[in-house]
């Protein structure tokens, strides 16, 4: 195969395999006895886009089903969701991206589920949190009855076909169409019981996102009591947005927007006093990064100390409640190892951080990005790397090393024995 | 010190590479305009097959005299070659890396013997 490269040179490649491509960390998890270790992954994604044959016909509404069919039919790959335009490639650089079609899987095992596996199994990753890509722009999409058919069909779908192929080990955050309240509640109550569900997400890339709304309350509130996990995911927008338009080069729109997009809602989230409304929802802000979480624990902090009497509901400083969340780690910045333990120490890494990958993304993280870390105890890399998330989504232990690993470090909340 | 075999030189034509290993490492070994260049398959970032992926010519944006930008453009003078897991680039002459030049892949000795070319471990 042959790859895109500047003026006539010409590039060989072989074919995409995963596992293949990521022999190196399979070694990487050999080397540090990974298998012994419990490891989640909360933020992995695949393509939905590439099923959406088998995803529309889930739309509950006869016209927009029909709609859709038709264009995907017309187009071959659907463009029914907004798109987000993007250089995620680096001009092929990045070589899973244009190689991916050519990736040789076996026909009677759904595609994204085998590659998922391939990459799992190779970072020995237990368990991961299955995301779509392109609907994580679905708060764009300019028709709202389309955010909601879309979003139900793909979480019918997911629970239905995809997750039950991977044997427990993918689960999702189910996409709430934000837009429309009363859909967000019909999905809770529906999808919140089924099996692989471990909480709902709602995709930040939005204009306009008041989470303080008071007709989201009656959303929070049933998540909370189904004892699920609230997540942000962050992204870009890069053209769509007033704010990223002035940015020429896609590094500055992806670098910008991913963090800008969780420090927005969180803001917004804090000071209107949702921790104390909701203590006991587990919210998670996913994919960006952590260093903005020390600015904005900083900045919320020094305005509250003046300012408090914006914020009533607040019992504690800003960054008290943001310490009470949690967050993912990727794309960890490790750049300035100082500065990146104290971002730990800021946010109690031990107890509040989540590893993920981002796989197959273009600044996806491997597990060792957390297990190499000079400053971290035992108790700290086994927390981040999956304690923590097995006791958040109560995931059991694969083998008997894991087992013990999760009780000497208390994180064992659910046993595969039992 | 020893000379593990890689190939004919038949066998490596300009612009391409060659992944061999070489006792626990895996060196790439790059035939680039008439020259052999071999480093460590090992990327300094998060470990990715380093010499596995796209060679490019180096991305460049030269300025005209007023400051104001010529553009984009591609070097006529550096090609890099690209880690395909999160497209480090690293010069294909010096195995050092494109955005930070203190960061540079192990090189290894490549040498030419009859119709023949090996790596020096």
């Amino acid at each position: 195969m042959h790859l895109v490269s500047d003026n006539d040179r010409v590039v060989s490649v072989d074919e995409l395999n995963t596992s293949r491509l990521l022999r190196h960390a399979s070694k990487q998890a050999e080397m540090r006895k990974f298998d012994e270790m419990m490891i989640v992954d909360v933020d992995a994604h695949h393509y939905e886009a590439e099923n959406f044959k088998d995803i529309i016909p889930f739309m509950e509404n006869d016209v927009y089903r029909q709609l859709s069919l038709a264009q995907i039919a017309k187009s071959g790959r659907g463009v029914v969701n907004t798109t987000n335009f993007g250089f995620q490639d680096i001009g092929g650089r990045v070589t899973r991206y244009p190689l991916r079609a050519s990736e040789r899987t076996p026909p009677e095992k759904m595609r994204d589920i085998e590659i998922g596996e391939r990459w799992m199994d190779a970072m020995s990753v237990d368990y991961s949190c299955l995301f779509p890509t392109g609907m994580l722009n679905i708060g764009m999409h300019p028709s709202k009855e389309m955010e909601v058919e879309l979003c139900w069909a793909y979480n019918r779908w997911v629970t239905e076909k995809a997750l039950p192929e991977s044997q427990g080990r993918m689960y999702s955050m189910l996409c709430l169409p934000f837009s429309n309240p009363a859909a967000c509640l019909k999905h809770v109550e529906t999808f919140g019981h089924r099996k692989g569900v471990g909480g709902f997400m709602i995709t930040t890339v939005r204009d306009d996102m008041p989470v303080y709304d008071d007709a989201y309350m009656k959303v929070y509130r049933a998540i909370e009591e189904r004892g699920l996990a609230l997540s942000f995911h962050s992204g870009f927008n890069w053209g769509k947005s007033g704010v990223f338009q002035s940015c020429n080069r896609f590094i500055a729109a992806h670098a910008l927007g991913f963090s800008f997009y969780n420090i927005l809602h969180l803001t917004n989230w804090v000071v209107n006093g949702m921790g104390e409304r909701f203590p006991k929802l587990p919210v998670i802000w996913i994919e960006a990064g952590l260093a903005w979480v020390p600015f904005l624990m900083q900045r919320l902090d020094h305005e509250f100390m003046i300012r408090s009497s914006e914020t009533p509901l607040l019992k504690k400083k800003p960054s008290d409640y943001m310490r009470d969340m949690y967050y993912s780690t990727q794309p960890m910045e490790i750049q300035d190892m100082d500065a990146l333990e104290t971002t730990f120490r800021m946010i109690n890494a031990e107890t509040q951080l989540l590893y993920s990958s981002d796989y197959p993304h273009w600044d996806f993280d491997l597990p060792s990005t957390i297990s190499d870390l000079p400053f971290l105890s035992e108790r700290a890399k086994h927390n981040i790397l999956g304690g923590n998330a097995a006791r958040l989504f109560n995931l059991p232990p694969r083998n008997e090393k894991q087992r013990e690993n999760l009780i000497k470090y208390g994180n064992l909340a659910a046993d595969a024995a039992e | 010190m020893p000379e593990i075999f890689i190939c004919k030189k038949s066998e490596l034509q300009d612009g391409e590479r060659k992944i061999v290993a070489v006792g626990e490492d895996e060196v790439g070994v790059f035939l680039h305009q008439g020259r052999y260049y071999a480093y460590s398959n090992f990327c300094l970032h998060q470990g990715g097959p380093a010499c596995e992926g796209l060679i490019i010519a180096k991305t460049q944006e030269l300025l005209n005299e007023d400051r104001t930008s010529q553009g984009l453009s591609f070097s006529k003078d550096q090609t890099n070659f690209v880690c395909p897991w999160h497209g480090y680039e690293y010069d294909i002459k010096t195995g050092e890396c494109d955005s930070d030049r203190r960061l540079k892949l192990r090189s290894y000795q490549v040498v030419e013997k009859s119709s023949d070319i090996y790596v020096v471990s």
